[in-house]
């Protein structure tokens, strides 16, 4: 399977990535080089086997459901939360206008 | 007195909590070194000169008190910039990160200061995690403190992902740094600077904290100038985290007090599928050269066959991006990090423009084709495949390990190459890791520890892979072959 431009321009805006009409034409060859490549692995008999679910067995814990069970990703942290925030405005993260 | 920055993990704790010299007098010197290597190598995003001396103060004063000093006691070391540490930038070394600094402090940079090591800086590192040459960090080229013995000048890789780590351990800016390794980010940059590092078995080290790349392959471990520092240092990063939904709750071992280097009894088996066409002369050497050590230290050696191996490349290189478009959708201009608002944008214009503007070329190349290989009508074609044939690779070694104890193989296919040199062809610069990915998708530890010099006087490593949970066994190979090898070679100073 290869990819055209228009292809990787539907894949760039499901990725959410803005690219140029220039860098769609780079990208075109590169990635078709890597998925001509990746297509060997086709060939393998994967007859009977179950896709790889967790390298290491492990079981999936379940943490006591109570508040705040973890200080440190409880509850009340709303300025540590928005401290990084490019635009935080009354305790809130401010995006631009949504609904029209 | 002894020059203090040739002293490794294990003799700054001794060092240390003995009074042959004070923790603080270690941090300066290593500040010193941080200092003035910066401009050349390139090795730190951000020094913390003022950490090192507080942690190193704290030592010290514990030491007077007669208190315990830890397991890290003393000993100042380079934080990967991929680890989140409170109110010390954290970028991934991306621009989309540029600023962040985190509220919250990793589980494993935790571990390391309560065992009583201090943090130098943030190291550079391929932009998250993602490259084997430290090439596409956002902060410029991380540049090796080895040059080739032909006279010339150019500038060598020091490996990647963890690129400045390996630069910084070797050029004595540090005696130990933290590494992580998705497909070999630990490993490879160890060989090609002559240190040692390990990775261990997936889910020793807690991954809360640690910028994601591809989460079911992502793994922390150290990196230091032997095996003795790697093991004390693995000790202190290791450990049940209920943060982490794949941690292990297994209890710690004591591997620094466990090394032995006396191979009698153990099989090493040498996988016939490593061996290529056209495989390096000197890498081919040093592997046969390892086989000797082994034997020497009392293994038997066995041929074995891992059938997939070919196949484990390719795997890699959708489900790394494939976890990777998943992890890095959080990068939205919103919460933290970047923000690119174009006037009269809307919100979608926004994420696309911010994410245009974060990331770079190598980290939207494999957010792309992660988000090809998940997208309707291709999932079972690609990603799919790829985690059978990944179950294939386990089985693979399962039954290896039915004939043998470690696996012995080169850690990469060539010594350090130039900087520039594989920057055009991403395939080219992917097949670097062809060695170290298997171990990588079947979750196991594995370790590289220096060799000897190639005829360009470069440093070449050997991997030792081992089964899930005995890095004891990984270790005390890779100790076995310390040994034997006798590796004393470091950089000529030159920055």
């Amino acid at each position: 399977m290869s990819v055209d431009t228009a292809t990787v321009a539907k894949i760039a805006s499901l990725a959410r990535i803005k690219v140029s009409e220039q860098e769609l034409e780079a990208m075109v060859p590169e990635l078709n080089g890597i998925l001509a490549w990746v297509e060997q692995l086709g060939e393998v008999d994967v007859t009977g086997i179950e896709p790889m679910t967790a390298v290491i067995p492990n079981t999936l814990r379940l943490r006591d459901d109570v508040i705040d069970a973890d200080p440190l990703t409880g509850g009340n942290k709303r300025d540590a939360v928005l401290a990084n925030a490019p635009a935080a405005e009354h305790g809130f993260f401010g995006v631009p206008k949504v609904i029209e | 007195m002894t020059d203090l920055t040739e002293l490794g993990v294990a003799a700054i704790r001794d060092g240390v909590a003995k009074g042959d010299f004070t923790a603080v007098e270690v941090a300066e010197a290593f500040n010193a070194n941080v200092a003035a290597a910066q401009e050349a190598l390139n090795a730190f995003i951000v020094a913390t000169p003022e950490a090192a001396i507080e942690a190193a103060k704290a030592t010290d004063a514990k030491r007077t008190a007669g208190e315990a000093l830890g397991k890290m006691g003393g000993v100042p070391i380079g934080m990967k910039d991929l680890f989140a540490t409170v109110g010390v930038q954290t970028t991934a070394a991306s621009h989309i990160l540029e600023g962040f600094k985190p509220e919250y402090e990793s589980t494993v940079s935790q571990k390391l200061w309560d065992a009583g090591a201090g943090m130098l800086g943030k190291l550079n590192l391929d932009q998250f995690a993602m490259g084997s040459s430290n090439e596409t960090s956002y902060f410029g080229n991380v540049i090796s403190p080895w040059k080739r013995n032909d006279g010339g000048n150019a500038a060598l890789a020091p490996g990647g992902s963890s690129g400045g780590s390996s630069a910084a351990v070797s050029a004595r800016l540090c005696p130990a740094a933290t590494g992580t390794d998705t497909g070999g980010s630990i490993r490879q940059p160890a060989a090609f600077t002559g240190i040692t590092g390990i990775k261990p078995t997936y889910g020793r080290c807690s991954r809360w904290g640690v910028v994601a790349f591809a989460s079911s392959l992502d793994q922390a471990g150290p990196m230091a100038r032997d095996t003795r520092d790697c093991a004390i240092m693995l000790e202190a990063m290791a450990g049940f985290d209920p943060k982490d939904a794949t941690s292990l709750d297994m209890a710690v071992p004591e591997w620094e007090a466990n090394l032995s280097a006396d191979m009698k009894g153990k099989k090493v088996g040498i996988p016939r599928e490593y061996r290529m066409d056209g495989m390096d002369e000197d890498v081919a050497k040093s592997w046969d050269q390892g086989i000797e050590w082994l034997k020497d230290a009392g293994a038997e050696i066995v041929e074995i066959s891992l059938p997939h191996t070919k196949y484990a490349l390719p795997a890699y290189y959708i489900i790394a991006p494939a976890e990777a478009s998943s992890n890095l959708a959080r990068y939205d201009g919103v919460r933290y990090g970047l923000r690119d608002l174009p006037d009269g944008a809307n919100l979608q214009d926004m994420y696309a423009a911010t994410r245009a503007a974060g990331f770079g070329a190598e980290v939207k190349r494999r957010i792309l084709i992660g988000t090809y290989v998940l997208s309707a009508g291709f999932y079972d074609a690609y990603y799919t495949q790829a985690q059978k044939v990944r179950t294939l690779i386990s089985h693979d070694f399962k039954n290896a390990f039915t004939e043998c104890d470690v696996i012995l193989a080169p850690t990469a296919p060539s010594a350090a190459f130039a900087l520039g040199e594989n920057v055009d062809d991403p395939l080219k610069m992917y097949l670097n890791d062809v060695f170290a990915v298997p171990a990588s998708l079947a979750g196991l530890p594995a370790m590289s520890v220096p060799a000897g010099l190639n005829r360009e006087g470069l440093p070449l490593g050997l991997q030792i892979i081992g089964q899930a949970f005995d890095e004891q066994g990984v270790l005390n190979a890779g100790l076995a072959i310390e040994q034997r090898a006798g590796f004393t070679a470091k950089p000529e100073k030159w920055w």
